[in-house]
């Protein structure tokens, strides 16, 4: 993992120190609350519905143990003992006081963590595969281009007033894990024929209300460009890029009002003064960066397969769990792990301190010291030997952290919703939690199959609805809850944006809409082995619309 | 029939002007507007509320009475006077609670 320098540890530390004394002048009244809300949303720290709420950021989404603990403590001392990861791959804080922030901060710095650029229109968190650097399927780890990125764009001058809010993503293997085509710059690190390590550039993707699937704009950038190439999509963006209106600020509206082949064209004219200068990254300064992310030391550990044989046979639940939430590593021997956050009616994404702590000491046992967050919101262990897993599993069990649905049906999307966002029109973790007692059932979700539901209570898309196999997006009608459905959506390398069904359902109609779409779906299916996805793609929405609407279905 | 909202500067907590200008922490202690005049009244004093920087993001709601306890007519203010609806542990309902079992 990547360890801060004396630079990164001297900057952290002078940003908490500044912004204490803001906050106590705040407190002391010597500044307004339109002078300060600018500097907090800079550190962070948002006013939601029943609190302040604070975002740390998780850069690529890479945690230690210590790390882990550390904001298991901050959960227990300063919250109410719990957090919640995000689809950015940070974890918030819902109830922190503004006068215990700088303490928070001050004990974030101690273990290398900031809240700096979780807010705001600078370029944000880089986020990253969660399985990089374990993946089997992976051309290289893309995490030190993720920190190049991250350390590029940290307090950029040029770039920390832009248009709106920036975000990249990379992804370093065919299998799009990163869901790089909904971001603003989605980078796919990949070899050219000649061996070379280098990008396909994607631009203009982005959520939200006005959904874009980011359009390429590069087949190959070789690896040494990535910042001169970087630098001149953000100085293009910040040049042309409109201010008039918040909502076609993003660079997405930009590609699509420019139109790609003209944008890319004024790209690549920055780019050709750029080249070769002092962005060009020294290989030297690749290669220190990418010893941070050396794949760790592995012992052998040949008798995984005999153990495993052995325990599945003793033990159903923990098959399903094998066959659900254990990924293919690039060392036979190891696996990495999904820990999914989202057992039977909890609230996606939400952790307890005692989980944390669990899960940071499981991975300090089995798991190398390393823990990742994923944007479907559950919690990783890339490094666990095969031999281990019974023994982690049982271990997951003890704290409720067993649920074997990776990837099905109730492993859901879900943002935090009218519940405590200042920003949501409509409550999601209640449709969340609806749906995951309705399919609670593990041989049912297993029967239905592949199938990522995605929920969001407004339209700016944090649950990222609009690329959920099922989407939802609940909005406020009427002064009632009412809930949109989208169907066909999809984040990998095949992304699609998802297409509204009909007419949208109350609170209560929602659950029992998403099971008729489920049953219409195995109905319809050629073979079970025909996903959610694939089916929706070959049969369209008319049956979905028929089960769902009947008669009315060419009204909805 | 309107009150009052607000958050505390220090905490952010969700909070609503009484009749005697303190910042109550349950929408039932707040003063309800009836009329025009008093809810001017109310506005004038989240002004100055805001001015002495006591409380943020200050703002007149709709309510209505429902058998006779206040009740915001929208949800988003009814989650914000109770908590989350997902962890009924949380928020002024859990205190509202304690109180009760107390």
């Amino acid at each position: 993992m990547y360890r801060y320098d004396e630079f990164d540890q001297g900057f952290v530390k002078a940003r908490v120190t500044e912004f204490r004394d803001q906050v106590e002048r705040r407190l002391a009244g010597e500044i307004t609350e339109d002078q300060f809300k600018p500097l907090r949303l800079m550190n962070g720290v948002y006013l939601q519905l029943h609190a302040y709420m604070l975002r740390v950021a998780i850069p690529y989404g890479t945690l230690n143990s210590t790390q882990l603990k550390m904001l298991a403590h901050i959960a227990r001392t300063y919250d109410k003992g719990y957090g919640h990861f995000t689809t950015r791959q940070n974890v918030q804080f819902n109830w922190p006081a503004l006068s215990d922030i700088p303490a928070i901060l001050d004990e974030l710095a101690s273990v290398e963590m900031h809240a700096l650029q979780t807010s705001g229109n600078c370029i944000r968190n880089v986020t990253a595969d969660h399985f990089a650097g374990a993946a089997a399927d992976e051309i290289a780890d893309p995490r030190p281009y993720a920190e190049i990125l991250r350390q590029w764009s940290s307090v950029h001058p040029e770039f920390s007033y832009l248009p709106r809010k920036f975000k990249i993503a990379v992804t370093g293997a065919e299998r799009d894990r990163a869901a790089i085509q909904t971001h603003d710059i989605g980078l796919h690190l990949k070899r050219s024929a000649a061996g070379e390590l280098g990008f396909a550039v994607y631009v203009g993707g982005g959520q939200g209300r006005t959904p874009m699937i980011a359009k390429k704009i590069r087949d190959f950038l070789p690896e040494q460009h990535l910042l001169a190439y970087a630098t001149a999509i953000l100085r293009v963006y910040n040049l042309y890029g409109r201010r008039d209106n918040k909502y076609k600020a993003r660079i997405k509206i930009l590609v699509h009002e420019t139109g790609t082949e003209e944008l890319t064209g004024w790209i690549e004219k920055e780019f050709e003064a750029l080249k070769d200068g002092e962005l060009t990254l020294p290989d030297a300064d690749v290669q220190a960066i990418k010893a941070y992310f050396a794949p760790p030391n592995l012992p052998s550990r040949p008798d995984g397969d005999a153990l495993l044989r052995e325990a599945q046979a003793d033990d159903r639940n923990f098959g399903a769990w094998l066959r659900r939430n254990v990924t293919t590593h690039r060392n036979p021997e190891y696996a990495a792990i999904t820990i999914a956050l989202k057992g039977t009616g909890e609230a996606p994404g939400d952790a307890t301190a005692e989980q944390m702590d669990a899960i940071a000491q499981i991975a300090e046992e089995y798991g190398a010291n390393e823990i990742r967050v994923s944007h479907e919101q559950n919690l990783i262990l890339p490094h666990v030997a095969r031999a281990d897993l019974k023994a982690v599993y049982d271990r997951l069990v003890e704290f409720d952290l067993h649920a074997a649905n990776a990837g099905l049906i109730t492993d859901i999307i879900s943002c935090p919703g009218l519940d405590y966002c200042a920003l949501a029109t409509a409550r999601s973790i209640s449709v969340a939690q609806d749906i995951s007692h309705r399919f609670a059932s593990l041989e049912r979700q297993e029967a239905v199959g592949e199938l990522k539901l995605k929920i969001s209570g407004c339209i700016n898309a944090c649950g990222h609805h609009h690329v959920g196999h099922i989407g939802i997006l609940g909005v406020e009608k009427k002064g009632s809850e009412l809930y949109q459905v989208t169907l066909g959506g999809s984040a990998d390398e095949n992304t699609s944006i998802g297409e509204i069904v009909g007419r949208g359902f109350s609170a209560e109609e929602i659950g029992p809409a998403i099971e008729t779409i489920v049953e219409t779906y195995i109905s319809w299916r050629e073979s079970p082995e025909e996903t959610f996805l694939q089916a929706y793609r070959r049969l369209g929405a008319a049956p979905f619309k028929e089960a769902l609407y009947g008669a009315d279905a060419k009204a909805a | 029939m309107k009150v009052l909202t607000a958050n505390r500067l220090t905490n952010g907590e969700a909070v609503w002007l009484a009749g005697d200008h303190s910042w109550a922490v349950t929408l039932q202690a707040a003063e309800v507007a009836l009329d025009e005049a008093t809810e001017e009244k109310l506005a004038r004093a989240g002004t100055a509320a805001l001015l002495k920087n006591e409380v943020v993001d200050v703002a007149l709601i709709d309510v209505e009475l429902d058998s006779g306890a206040l009740r915001p007519v929208r949800l988003r203010e009814r989650i914000r006077a109770a908590g989350p609806t997902n962890r009924r542990d949380l928020g002024k309902q859990a205190e509202l609670q304690i109180a009760v079992a107390a």
